[in-house]
C-alpha cells in the first residue's frame, strides 16, 4: 500500500464479503423453493427472495467496483484521495440504502421491475451516493500526478454505469417501452460500461501482477474496451427480439450479439498472454488465480453461453426459460464476481501487511466456487434445454414441466453447496487477513 | 503494429458510431407506423393494471414477453389460454393459489383491481412479438 487512504478499499470490501454472503442465502431459498420445500413461503416468498438476490447480486458487485476504485484510484494518480470521511460516509450510506431497500422487499415496496426493484425514493438516494463517489474519484483523479489510461477507462467505466442508472427511473405507461428502456440500463451495464470497469480493474491487475509495460498492456486495452462498445451497444437488440418491436433488431442484435464474445476472447487472451510475457513472479498467486481465472470464465460464461443463445433463430425457443439463468449465473460469476475476488486478494496483503500469499484454504476457495458455480451452470443448462424441448416443442403445460426439471435443481443444490463452501472459506481468508493498519504503509507492496 | 494512439481512436470511434446508429434505430423503433403494440389502447384500466403488476412484482416469479422470474407461468396470452374467469379467480382467491403444488402469493383481488390487471394482460395478449407469441408455451392454438 502506498498511500494511507487505500485503506477505505478494505470497509467496501468487507461489505461485499457480508452482501455475498447474504445473496448465497437468498439463493438457497430459491432453489429449496424449486424442489418444492418452501416453508418460507410466507414470509419470503419466491419473488421476495428472487428480489433479494439479484439486487444483493447488483449491490455487492457495485460495492467492489467502488472499493476498487479507491485502492487504485489513488495509486494511479499518485495521491492520497481528497476526503477519506466522505468516502466513509459514502460507504454508511450505500449500505443504508442496500438495507432499507432489502427489508422493504420482505413487505411488497418495491417497483416490481427484473433487476431494478429499488422503490423510487431510494432510487434518488442511490444517486446521491453515486454522485458524491464519483466526485471523490473525479477530485483525486484530477488533482492528481498523472492521469493513466487504466484510471481513465476504470473512471468512464463508473461515470457512464451512473448515467445509465437513468433511463431506469422513467415511468412508461407500455410494457414494452418499459422493456426496452430497462434494458438500456442492465444490458449497457453488464455487457458495456461495467466491462469497461472490469477491463481497467484487470488492466491494473496485470501490470502489478506480470510486472509487463503498462504502454503495451493500456494499448491492448483500448482495443478491448473498442470491441466491447462496437458489439455491445447494438448487441442490446437480443434483448428486443420478441418484446414487441420492431424487426429491424433481428437482424440488427443478431449480428452484433453474435460479436460480443469477441471482447471477452480478447480479454482472455490479453490476459494469459500478459501472463506469458511477464518476468515478474508475484508471490501473491491466488489473486493471479482469480485474475487469470476472471478473463478465462467470463469468456465461457458471457461469451460463448451467451453466444449459445443469441441468435434470434434460437433465442425464439429459448426466451424467457432457464437457459437464460444458466448464461446469467456463469457470466456474472466470471465477469463481475471473480474480477472483484481478485482485486480484494490482491488488495489485502498490501491493506492489511499481512502476507497471507498461497494458503491452501485460499487456494481450496478459488477450486471450490469455481467447480460448484461450473455444477450449477451445467444443471441450470440441462434443466433449461429440457424445459425448451418439453414446453416450447411438445407443448405441456408449464407446471407439468416444471415437476419433470425439478431433479435438476437437487444437482443445483448440491453444487450450490460445494459454491457456498468455497465462497465461506474466502470469506474466512478475508477475517483472517485482520484489519487493514497504516504499518502496511512500511511494508513492501509488489 | 498498431500504436496506443490508434487503439484509442479504435475506441472511440467505435463507441461514437454504434451509439449514434443505436440512437437512431431506437427513434426509428417507436415511431407511431412502426408500432407493433396498438398503442392506443393503452387506457386507465391497461396502465393501472401495470401498475398493480409491478407494485406486486408478479415479474419476480413470472414471466411477461418472456422476461421475469422463470418460476411460474408465462403469461402473455393467458387470458387466450386461460379465459378471463380462470385468471379471476386465481387473483381473488382467499388462499394461496398453488396447483400442482407450488404455491403463488395470495392476493384476494377486488373486483376493480382485477379487472385492471385483466385489461393490461389482454392488451399485452395482442401485441405483434415478431413470432414469439407462437412459440410461448402452451398456446391452445398451436396444440391442435
Amino acid at each position: 500500500m502506498k498511500y494511507k487512504s487505500q485503506k477505505v478499499a478494505y470497509w467496501f470490501f468487507g461489505l461485499c464479503m457480508l452482501l455475498f454472503a447474504l445473496q448465497i442465502v437468498y439463493g438457497f431459498i430459491m432453489g429449496f423453493a424449486r424442489i418444492g420445500w418452501d416453508g418460507l413461503h410466507n414470509v419470503i416468498p419466491f419473488n421476495t427472495a428472487r428480489a433479494v438476490h439479484t439486487n444483493l447480486l447488483v449491490v455487492w458487485l457495485l460495492t467492489g467496483f467502488m472499493g476498487a476504485a479507491y485502492y487504485i484510484i489513488p495509486e494511479e494518480a499518485q495521491r492520497e484521495l481528497v476526503s477519506v470521511k466522505l468516502a466513509y460516509v459514502q460507504l454508511i450510506s450505500l449500505a443504508l440504502v442496500g438495507v432499507a431497500a432489502i427489508v422493504g422487499y420482505h413487505f411488497n415496496h418495491w417497483e416490481g421491475r427484473k433487476f431494478l426493484e429499488i422503490p423510487r425514493e431510494l432510487d434518488y438516494l442511490v444517486v446521491v451516493n453515486v454522485l458524491l463517489f464519483l466526485g471523490l474519484i473525479l477530485a483525486t483523479l484530477f488533482k492528481g500526478k498523472r492521469k493513466t489510461t487504466t484510471a481513465l477507462v476504470l473512471t468512464m467505466g463508473l461515470v457512464f454505469a451512473a448515467l445509465l442508472y437513468l433511463p431506469g427511473m422513467i415511468w412508461f405507461d407500455s410494457q414494452v417501452m418499459d422493456s426496452f428502456f430497462r434494458w438500456w440500463v442492465v444490458h449497457l451495464w453488464v455487457e458495456g460500461v461495467w466491462e469497461l470497469i472490469m477491463g481497467g480493474i484487470l488492466s491494473y491487475l496485470l501490470i502489478k501482477l506480470t510486472g509487463v509495460d503498462r504502454e503495451v498492456i493500456e494499448k491492448w486495452l483500448y482495443v478491448i474496451v473498442g470491441l466491447t462498445f462496437l458489439s455491445g451497444l447494438l448487441g442490446t437488440g437480443h434483448h428486443y427480439y420478441y418484446i414487441g418491436v420492431n424487426k429491424i433488431w433481428l437482424i440488427v442484435g443478431g449480428i452484433f450479439s453474435a460479436l460480443e464474445p469477441l471482447a471477452f476472447l480478447g480479454m482472455a487472451l490479453f490476459a494469459v498472454y500478459m501472463y506469458r510475457k511477464g518476468e515478474k513472479s508475484h508471490p501473491n498467486k491466488i489473486a493471479l488465480f482469480w485474475t487469470i481465472g476472471a478473463s478465462i470464465v467470463s469468456f465461457i460464461g458471457a461469451g460463448l453461453l451467451g453466444f449459445a443463445h443469441t441468435l434470434p433463430q434460437t433465442n425464439i425457443y429459448t426466451h424467457g426459460t432457464l437457459v437464460t439463468a444458466m448464461h446469467g449465473h456463469y457470466a456474472f460469476w466470471g465477469a463481475y464476481a471473480m474480477i472483484v475476488l481478485a482485486i480484494i486478494s490482491y488488495a489485502l496483503p498490501n491493506v492489511t501487511g499481512r502476507k497471507r500469499y498461497d494458503k491452501t484454504s485460499g487456494h481450496m476457495a478459488f477450486w471450490l466456487s469455481n467447480i460448484g458455480m461450473l455444477g450449477m451452470t451445467v444443471a441450470f443448462g440441462v434443466a433449461g434445454v429440457a424445459q425448451v424441448y418439453m414446453e416450447r416443442k411438445m407443448k405441456m403445460e408449464f407446471m407439468e414441466v416444471q415437476n419433470e426439471i425439478s431433479i435438476h435443481f437437487v444437482v443445483l443444490l448440491l453444487c450450490a453447496t460445494l459454491f457456498a463452501t468455497g465462497i465461506l472459506l474466502y470469506i474466512l481468508e478475508f477475517i483472517k487477513y485482520g484489519r487493514p493498519t497504516d504499518e502496511a504503509l512500511e511494508v513492501k507492496s509488489y | 503494429m498498431l500504436s496506443k494512439s490508434q487503439a484509442r481512436a479504435f475506441f472511440l470511434g467505435g463507441t461514437v458510431v454504434t451509439f449514434l446508429i443505436f440512437i437512431g434505430l431506437t427513434i426509428y423503433s417507436f415511431q407511431p407506423k412502426n408500432d407493433q403494440t396498438n398503442h392506443h389502447q393503452i387506457d386507465a384500466n391497461v396502465i393501472r393494471g401495470k401498475q398493480i403488476w409491478e407494485a406486486n412484482n408478479c415479474m419476480g416469479c413470472h414471466t411477461i414477453l418472456g422476461e421475469g422470474g422463470y418460476y411460474a407461468p408465462e403469461l402473455t396470452k393467458v387470458i387466450e389460454r386461460r379465459g378471463e374467469g380462470y385468471v379471476k379467480a386465481v387473483l381473488q382467491s382467499p388462499i394461496p393459489w398453488g396447483p400442482r403444488g407450488r404455491k403463488m402469493v395470495k392476493y384476494e383481488m377486488n373486483d376493480e383491481d382485477t379487472e385492471a390487471v385483466i385489461a393490461y394482460l389482454k392488451w399485452i395478449g395482442n401485441i405483434d412479438l415478431n413470432g414469439f407469441e407462437r412459440v410461448v408455451s402452451p398456446l391452445a392454438k398451436d396444440k391442435e
